[in-house]
């Protein structure tokens, strides 16, 4: 009897041990994070130590390269491998759509979403709900050597299409620089995000506002051809095809580019004298536009998510909050501009982003195009890569690859 | 007979472990993935979870795409192969010979191989950079371009890129296969064939291909598997760019898969891979016998 009494009480402490909250020290989260573009691998690091030092919660981050995400995510979500991830805003729907990520819609509007850049609101959102916190505010921008161009004889930095045109083909004629456009256009998604931004200052759009496809627009055509003639013309350096982000960064900071394409971390790096000769040389500006429109750039934010495998969502959110807090953006702003709207006019961040970069973002914000939000956008994406590609190499017409791709994505969009 | 059931129930426990690994990691993921080919497995389907019967297979093997894989994967493999087995078997016979250094020469032939595949990949995609590569630098010193050239970012040369990359780390391998076995023949029967008048032609051709011909069937037929199934370097050097220029099966299913979640699609690329590698395997082991009967 004594025996069964000693069991039934070691039992219930058992139990009882088991229904006791799990104690802050005692959680590890994993996240997940990228290792190019936006917040330094140093800047996340240091942000998790602060969380885990006012917490007591431990985060083990990885750092992978972009293209590393994705894949990652997908092995690992369901079985909560990582409970935080950083994915980009073109994902929320497949993820959503496919149940790796939570829904975290309560949790958001709870936040002072009016005080939220739209851009930044927008890549976490897939059919009116949020499945993130948004993180990474970033869009693309113009930069432009004006160096380069006073040895032109150019004073005014373009502000249309057809200047920026007209002044790289006087930069070549007069033998200064022998490509001035230098874009990232390999077979990967930073040449959708350069394509966005040209079709959209053509006017264009790849989805209309109900998402249905609109690929094979006379704008996204004509943008198409645009971008294929200044290969063609000898104004954009060739070996574009071959770029990614990082090597026009490369390029733009040997001097051999006048005019690029490129995430706010460009500002940084072109005027860090360790990995650039044009320090002081570079500004950046608003993408150019046309008639159709004044400028366009391409949404780059990027939220923060839950895996669907995540034991401990609280934590895992209490830590992105960290992340995301006025305090940590205003910080951490060199590479990466803040979510809230109400720090853009503090001295903190001018001084550490730069005045130029928030005032260019200041402008640039209004013109943001998003990437079609729809669950098939990767597949549709990778077609689409592809084909401007072979429009890029002079395999196939505009028309003819847009076609194409607009039949596509109507087969994928009734799937 | 009590002993004889203690020494099964021992035997099974040795094996135990063996057979947990081999049914986990093998096994099951062969069913899972031939299953996954019979289903509609994907997540962003409407269609998600319908038995499709062999809907997949047709769907690929009626596809373009599927055949432009198929041809861009057999010029890797075949050109890819050919490079190493002729260039093996040069260097091999250099490195047969006895002079000074030969010993140096044959421990540092080695090294390429060595080299992880990501450091290879990653190597001769800085050294063909169109913007600072060495081999731009080397090939307009010796006037043989007269300026930089986008080796990976043009479609007709970014395979040709590939090739070369992936036939420098696997060359030692065969080199080493060959050293082996010319070491293996008897000198006393070229001496003879000397004597008897035979030229180093001659004596190469009579002597040394046959003597060669096992080791060449190895070499052909364990890298024409495992190039059919190369992956990594694709991965590293060009993802499949310019204009899928270099997308070849293996780097489709990974897409299929792991970006585009039809994992169906994917499972049924790996099926039809591995037929082909056991078609292809069939053929070599039949004419290896064949020419053993010879």
């Amino acid at each position: 009897m004594k025996k069964i009494r000693i069991f039934a009480a070691a039992s219930i402490l058992g139990l009882s041990a088991l229904a006791v909250p799990a104690m802050a020290e005692d959680v590890t989260l994993n996240a997940l994070f990228m290792k190019q573009a936006g917040y330094s691998e140093e800047d996340v690091t240091a942000m998790t130590q602060a969380f885990t030092e006012s917490t007591g919660i431990q985060v083990n981050p990885t750092f992978v390269a972009y293209e590393e995400l994705a894949p990652k995510i997908l092995t690992s979500a369901q079985s909560g491998g990582y409970d935080v991830i950083l994915g980009d805003c073109i994902w929320p729907a497949q993820f959503a759509k496919a149940g790796l990520v939570m829904d975290v819609t309560d949790r958001v509007e709870a936040l002072d979403l009016d005080d939220i850049y739209q851009g930044a609101l927008d890549a976490t959102k897939y059919e009116g709900k949020y499945y993130g916190m948004p993180w990474l505010n970033d869009v693309k921008y113009m930069f432009v050597n004006t160096a380069l161009l006073k040895e032109a004889g150019i004073e005014e930095v373009p502000s249309t299409w057809d200047e920026l045109i007209a002044d790289a083909q006087t930069v070549k004629d007069a033998g200064i620089c022998e490509y001035p456009i230098v874009g990232c256009y390999a077979q990967a998604e930073c040449l959708i995000c350069d394509y966005t931004c040209i079709a959209g200052s053509f006017g264009g759009a790849f989805v209309d506002e109900n998402n249905a496809p609109t690929l094979n627009s006379e704008e996204n055509i004509a943008a198409l051809d645009f971008m294929a003639k200044t290969l063609t013309d000898g104004l954009c350096n060739p070996k574009s095809l071959e770029m990614i982000e990082d090597d026009v960064l490369s390029t733009f900071a040997a001097g051999s580019a006048v005019f690029a394409i490129n995430w706010t971390y460009q500002y940084a790096s072109m005027n860090d004298e360790s990995q650039s000769s044009v320090v002081g040389q570079g500004v950046i500006t608003p993408i150019p536009g046309t008639d159709k429109a004044e400028s366009a750039t391409v949404n780059g934010g990027m939220p923060l998510m839950i895996t669907a495998g995540c034991q401990h969502p609280d934590e895992a959110w209490d830590y992105m909050l960290f992340l995301a807090s006025k305090e940590m953006q205003a910080k951490y702003c060199a590479n990466a501009l803040p979510i809230w709207k109400s720090l853009y006019t503090d001295d903190q961040v001018i001084e550490t982003a730069g005045a130029e970069v928030v005032a260019a973002s200041q402008t640039q914000f209004d013109y943001i195009v998003n990437r079609p939000m729809v669950p098939y956008y990767n597949e549709l994406s990778t077609s689409m890569q592809t084909e401007i590609q072979s429009v890029l190499l002079g395999q196939k017409s505009a028309k003819d690859a847009l076609d194409g791709l607009q039949a596509l994505a109507e087969e994928l969009a009734n799937n | 007979m009590r002993l004889r059931k203690e020494e099964e129930r021992y035997a099974f426990g040795l094996i135990a472990p063996s057979m947990i690994v081999v049914f986990g990691v093998i096994i099951i993921p062969i069913i899972t993935t031939f299953i996954y080919s019979l289903v509609n497995i994907n997540p962003l389907s409407s269609h998600m979870g319908e038995f499709a019967g062999l809907s997949f297979y047709i769907k690929a093997l009626s596809s373009k795409a599927f055949w432009d894989d198929l041809g861009r994967t057999l010029y890797f493999t075949i050109a890819s192969t050919a490079i190493e087995t002729v260039f093996g078997l040069l260097i091999a016979l250099l490195l047969n010979q006895k002079f000074p250094g030969v010993r140096f020469l044959r421990s540092i032939i080695i090294i390429p191989w060595a080299i992880p595949t990501v450091v290879n990949g990653s190597l001769w995609k800085l050294m063909l950079n169109g913007e600072y590569g060495v081999i731009n630098a080397l090939l307009q010193r010796l006037h043989l371009i007269s300026s930089y050239q986008s080796w990976l970012g043009n479609p007709k040369t970014a395979m040709l890129c590939i090739v070369i990359a992936d036939a420098w780390k696997m060359t030692p391998l065969a080199v080493i296969f060959f050293l082996a076995a010319l070491q293996g023949i008897d000198y006393t029967i070229y001496e003879a064939a000397k004597v008897d008048g035979a030229g180093m032609i001659a004596r190469f051709r009579a002597i040394t291909l046959p003597a060669l011909r096992p080791t060449i069937m190895v070499i052909v037929v364990m890298r024409t598997v495992e190039k059919f199934k190369a992956f990594d370097i694709f991965y590293l050097m060009t993802r499949g760019g310019p204009a899928n220029s270099t997308k070849t099966l293996m780097y489709d299913t990974y897409l299929q898969a792991f970006t585009n979640l039809n994992y169906s699609d994917a499972a049924t690329y790996a099926y039809l891979i591995a037929i082909v590698v056991a078609l292809m395997t069939v053929f070599y082991v039949r004419m290896m016998k064949r020419r053993d009967l010879a």
